[in-house]
C-alpha cells in the first residue's frame, strides 16, 4: 500500500511539474484555443491534420521498430526453411533450426574466381544486400545481363549438404526478372554440379495462378534429375512451351513451361542460363567437380 | 458486464451477423472475401485482422468526431485506418509470418476495404467511441462469419482438408476424393457467396431489395382511356 501511495505522489508531482512548465502551459493554451475553434476554420484544419499525422507517425514507428527483431528472426527462419526444403530435408515437424545447424554448411564463393572466401563471417553476410552495395557488387554489362538484374554481388553465399564428409548437394542462390518481379530462389544440384535435385523460389510476385505457379510443388518436382550442361559445357537447361516429350533427345535439358505464363517461363530460363554460365557459378562448379 | 451489454450494444453486435451483414446485405468487402478464402487458416487471420482494424478505427474516429474538419474528413479517416492496418501488418509479420506471407497484399488492402470506411462514415462519425467500437466488432464478425463459411466449403471441397487437417483422403494419396480444382480458384467464392446471399434472403425475405424502378404496363394503362 505505501508503495502505491508513493507512486501516486510521484505521479502527482510530475503532473504538478508539467503544469508549471512554461512550454506546457503554452501548449495547453494553444490546444484549448484550437479545440474551441470552429471545425471548418483553416487553422483548425491544419492543426488537426498535423497532430493526427504526428500521432499516427509515432504509432506506426513504434510498432515497426519494436517488432523489427522478431520479424528479422522470422525472415531468417523462413530462409533456413527454404534451404532445407530445396535440399529435400524438410519434413513435417522438423526442427528447422537444429536441422539447419546439423546438416547444412554455408560457404562464401568469390564469383570471379570460383574459390571459397574463408576470411569473412559467413552468417553475417547478406548477398542480397551486397548486390545493391556499390562497394560489394559488380555491375553487369547490358549485353551479358540475361537475367535483367543489373548488378550481382562479388561474393555469393552457397550452401552445402554433406554426408560422411562428401558433398551430397550444392545449393546455389539464383535470381532473375520474370514478368512483374525479381524472383529469388535456390537451385540444388548433385555433387557432380550437373544434375538438378530441386528448385525453389522463396520471393516472387508473379501473377497468382499463372506465373505464381513457380512455387507449385508439382511443377517443381519436374526439375528433379534434369541436366544443366551439355557435353561441350554449355548451359542447355531451359523451359519449353508445353509438355516435355521424354522420348525425344535432349528432354533431360527441358522442363515444362508454365501454362499461360510465357514471360515468367522465359525469366526462369534466362536466370538459369545466366547463373549457370561463366558469369555465374560455372567456374565454381568446375572447381567442385575437380576437387570434390 | 450487463452495463456494457445494454440493448444498443447488443443490437450493434448482433445485427450485422445476419440481418445487416456487410457482405450479404450491403455487399461490401467482396474482393478480399474472394482472395483469402481458399484456406480456413488465412480466412481466420484475415477475419481477426479486419475485425480489430474496424473496431479500433471506429473507436478512434468516433473519439475525435467532433473535431474533424469536414473538408479533410475522409483523409483523416483514411490516415487512422491506414496507420492501424500497418500496425496489424507488422504484428502479423512478427507473430504469424507464414500466414502473413500467404495473405501478402491483402492485409494492406484492408485500408481500401469498404466495410472499414463504411462503418467509419455511417456509424462512428455520429456515435460515441464505445458504441462505435462495438459496431466495428459486430461488422467485423459479420464479415468473419461469411469468410469462414466460404473458406469452409472451399478448403473442404478444394483440398479435402479443414484447417490443414485431412478430412477427405485425396485420390492421389490413395483415398476416394477427387478434389474440385475450381474451389481453389477465386471465382468459386462468387458462387458460394451468391448461394449464401440467396439462402439468407429466402430465410429473411425482407432483405430482398426493391427494384429501383417499375416498368409501367403501357398497353394496359393506355387501354383504359380508349
Amino acid at each position: 500500500m505505501p508503495n502505491e501511495n508513493k507512486k501516486c505522489k510521484h505521479l502527482a508531482g510530475l503532473c504538478e511539474k508539467l503544469d508549471k512548465c512554461e512550454h506546457y502551459q503554452k501548449f495547453a493554451k494553444y490546444r484549448d484555443k484550437v479545440l474551441a475553434l470552429g471545425n471548418d476554420s483553416l487553422e483548425k484544419t491544419i492543426s488537426v491534420a498535423l497532430s493526427l499525422c504526428f500521432v499516427c507517425a509515432i504509432l506506426v514507428s513504434i510498432s515497426a521498430v519494436a517488432l523489427k527483431p522478431l520479424q528479422v528472426e522470422n525472415k531468417a527462419m523462413d530462409m533456413k526453411k527454404n534451404i532445407l526444403d530445396v535440399a529435400g530435408l524438410l519434413e513435417d515437424g522438423t526442427n528447422i533450426h537444429q536441422a539447419f545447424e546439423e546438416q547444412i554448411e554455408a560457404k562464401l564463393v568469390d564469383m570471379e574466381t570460383g574459390d571459397y572466401v574463408e576470411d569473412r563471417d559467413v552468417t553475417a553476410y547478406d548477398q542480397r544486400k551486397a548486390a545493391k552495395d556499390a562497394t560489394q557488387n559488380i555491375v553487369i554489362p547490358r549485353d551479358k545481363d540475361l537475367a535483367s538484374i543489373k548488378a550481382k554481388a562479388k561474393i555469393a553465399k552457397v550452401y552445402l549438404v554433406k554426408e560422411g564428409g562428401a558433398v551430397k548437394s550444392i545449393i546455389l542462390p539464383v535470381h532473375g526478372y520474370g514478368l512483374w518481379s525479381t524472383m529469388y530462389g535456390f537451385l540444388a544440384l548433385d555433387a557432380d554440379g550437373q544434375t538438378v535435385q530441386s528448385i525453389n523460389f522463396y520471393d516472387q510476385a508473379e501473377t497468382p495462378g499463372l506465373g505464381g505457379e513457380v512455387v507449385n510443388p508439382n511443377w517443381r518436382a519436374l526439375w528433379a534429375g534434369k541436366k544443366v550442361y551439355t557435353e561441350s559445357g554449355e548451359v542447355a537447361l531451359k523451359l519449353i512451351k508445353g509438355v516435355v516429350d521424354t522420348n525425344k533427345d535432349g528432354s533431360e535439358f527441358q522442363v515444362d513451361g508454365l501454362a499461360g505464363a510465357t514471360l515468367t517461363s522465359t525469366g526462369v530460363s534466362n536466370l538459369i542460363k545466366y547463373w549457370m554460365s561463366s558469369e555465374g557459378f560455372a567456374s565454381y562448379l568446375e572447381k567442385i567437380r575437380t576437387d570434390g | 458486464m450487463s452495463a456494457i451489454l445494454n440493448n444498443e450494444t447488443k443490437k450493434v453486435l448482433i445485427k450485422p451477423l445476419v440481418n445487416d451483414n456487410p457482405i450479404t446485405l450491403q455487399v461490401l468487402g467482396i474482393c478480399s472475401a474472394l482472395a483469402v478464402t481458399s484456406q480456413m487458416s488465412t480466412s481466420l487471420i484475415m477475419a481477426v485482422a479486419l475485425t480489430s482494424v474496424t473496431a479500433c478505427s471506429s473507436a478512434a474516429i468516433s473519439s475525435i468526431r467532433n473535431h474533424i474538419p469536414s473538408s479533410i474528413r475522409i483523409i483523416v479517416q483514411m490516415t487512422i485506418i491506414a496507420s492501424l492496418v500497418i500496425v496489424v501488418d507488422q504484428i502479423l509479420k512478427a507473430f504469424a509470418y507464414d500466414v502473413s506471407k500467404q495473405l501478402s497484399v491483402f492485409v494492406g488492402l484492408i485500408i481500401t476495404n469498404c466495410i472499414v470506411m463504411g462503418r467509419a462514415e455511417a456509424y462512428a462519425m455520429k456515435n460515441p467511441p464505445m458504441a462505435s467500437f462495438m459496431d466495428g466488432i459486430g461488422n467485423g464478425l459479420g464479415y468473419s462469419l461469411i469468410l469462414v463459411i466460404v473458406a469452409f466449403f472451399r478448403e473442404l471441397f478444394g483440398s479435402g482438408k479443414l484447417l490443414g487437417f485431412d478430412i477427405f483422403t485425396l485420390t492421389k494419396d490413395g483415398g476416394w476424393y477427387e478434389p474440385n480444382g475450381l474451389m481453389l480458384l477465386p471465382p468459386s467464392a462468387f458462387f458460394i457467396i451468391g448461394i449464401i446471399i440467396w439462402s439468407f434472403r429466402q430465410w429473411k425475405p425482407e432483405q430482398v431489395e426493391q427494384p429501383d424502378f417499375k416498368i409501367i404496363d403501357i398497353s394496359h394503362g393506355e387501354g383504359g382511356h380508349h
